[in-house]
């Protein structure tokens, strides 16, 4: 709610005083007050002072903030390019596009692979959420959200189920018939409940509980079978854009990025915050996890995707180029985290050389933004999706 | 939730998470940079993606003539 000044002149007590004044009548916060002009002069200081508080605060935390880069600048004694100068260099890609999914009837917004590596679910701006086999590019199930702006989906790791929403703050789970006539829609069961959109879910290891994050800056753990809430995790001070849970050797954490440029590091159990990254210029739409767990990429609006070394607590590594002004919307590595692909709102996938930091090939195909980019759990081939409506198989 | 949130409390919020991170143990890059690598130089090897898949064990392979159904 806005404050709003409105001033006109009456005479009589003031509410603060109690004196016989020319009275300026002011509405704070929706109530009116009746002041004498002394009294607004003394509590327009009063603000002043909370102003100083801020100040205080903010000054502390940009001496902490130093304090912590210092400490991290200890430990950067190499660059990870130097270290990988031995390695021999990646041989020239060859990759194209191999099937070509069409029916969304708009924005395609998140993807996510099946374990058993050939189907994937796929959302989509229209409200349509579409399962198909990537093998013969056949749908094999559809429902239709009772929102637009599908933003997340995610698929069991079952198989049995999947998991989507968007603007309508929630998340609900679907299980998934083989019987091709069922209504799906009306199996659906809402999840999670959150105070503005849904922008990323993911199951954790088993069906039984999803991670969300939201525009309403938190991330949350839900019981799927009672929709209880878990676990919260607070620490964002802007929408939260994407989440990725580590690899199951590595352990409970996630990590989470969003629209305040930082990346944070959760301790899915305690719903601490144990790691913070702030180095990116603009909102960070992507996070994901390398392979072995010990470090995380992220892509972000200004245009790079940047490596964070979790155990050496520091950004290791930038992927960009002068050229590639557009905004990196996705981000996932290959199976031996070699290569980083990430796909761009100037239309293309840019496929970088994680070790040495430098671009191996540029892929073109789509005809509008590249929304988001999923390596397949086996890692022979990547599913892009697009504004321009499609997804794409590249192998 | 964070929209909800003065401008004081969100700087408190971030004050004391930057307190905890001051503490944290950390390794040198030095150290884990050679680690990354060899993680990576090992699976490479199995990374269709890189190493590539001959086209008749490739699922995705263009597939040739038509398929009526």
């Amino acid at each position: 709610m806005c404050d709003q000044t409105f001033l006109a002149i009456t005479f009589g007590p003031c509410d603060n005083c109690s004196q016989n004044k020319p009275l300026m009548n002011i509405y704070l916060k929706n109530e009116p007050i009746n002041y004498c002009s002394l009294c607004v002069e003394l509590m327009a200081c009063q603000g002043l002072a909370k102003g100083e508080t801020i100040h205080t605060l903010k000054a502390e935390s940009e001496t902490l903030k130093t304090k912590l880069e210092e400490e991290r600048a200890k430990l950067h004694d190499v660059e990870l390019h130097q270290v990988a100068e031995k390695i021999e260099a990646l041989g020239q890609f060859v990759m194209k596009t191999r099937r070509t999914l069409k029916g969304h009837g708009n924005k395609v917004l998140c993807v996510d692979w099946c374990r058993d590596k050939r189907r994937i679910v796929s959302s989509s701006q229209d409200g349509k959420v579409i399962v198909w086999d990537a093998y013969t590019t056949n749908k094999e199930h559809a429902v239709t959200m009772p929102c637009t702006w599908v933003m997340a989906c995610a698929y069991a790791p079952s198989g049995c189920a999947v998991a989507c929403g968007g603007l309508d703050n929630k998340c609900s789970v679907y299980p998934l018939s083989l019987d091709k006539n069922e209504n799906l829609a009306a199996k659906k069961k809402s999840v999670a409940m959150h105070t503005n959109y849904l922008s990323s879910c993911s199951f954790t290891n088993s069906d039984m509980q999803i991670l969300t994050s939201s525009g309403d800056g938190t991330c949350a753990l839900w019981d799927v079978e009672s929709g209880q809430l878990l676990q919260s995790f607070h620490g964002h001070s802007a929408d939260v854009l994407s989440l990725n849970l580590a690899p199951s050797e590595t352990g409970n954490t996630f990590v989470s990025g969003g629209c305040d440029k930082k990346a944070n590091v959760w301790d899915m159990r305690s719903g601490q915050n144990v790691q913070s990254f702030e180095t990116h210029e603009s909102d960070i739409n992507s996070v994901k996890y390398y392979p072995s767990g010990d470090a995380f990429a992220t892509g972000s609006d200004d245009a790079t995707c940047r490596l964070y070394d979790l155990r050496a607590d520091r950004e290791v590594a930038i992927y960009s180029k002068e050229s590639i002004i557009f905004g990196a919307s996705s981000v996932d590595f290959s199976l031996s985290g070699r290569l980083l692909f990430a796909g761009y709102n100037d239309y293309t996938i840019n496929v970088w050389d994680v070790l040495k930091g430098t671009r191996v090939a540029i892929l073109f195909g789509h005809e509008n933004r590249v929304s988001t980019v999923r390596v397949s759990p086996d890692g022979t081939a990547f599913c892009s999706g697009s504004w321009d409506n499609t997804l794409r198989i590249w192998a | 939730m964070a929209r909800d949130m003065s401008d004081k409390e969100i700087l408190k919020m971030e004050l004391d998470q930057l307190k905890l991170e001051v503490n944290t143990p950390r390794t040198a890059v030095s150290t884990t940079a050679p680690e990354i690598i060899a993680f990576v130089e090992g699976k490479s090897a199995e990374d269709p993606l890189i190493k590539g898949v001959p086209e008749d064990k490739n699922p995705f392979k263009e597939k040739g003539g038509c398929i009526i159904t």
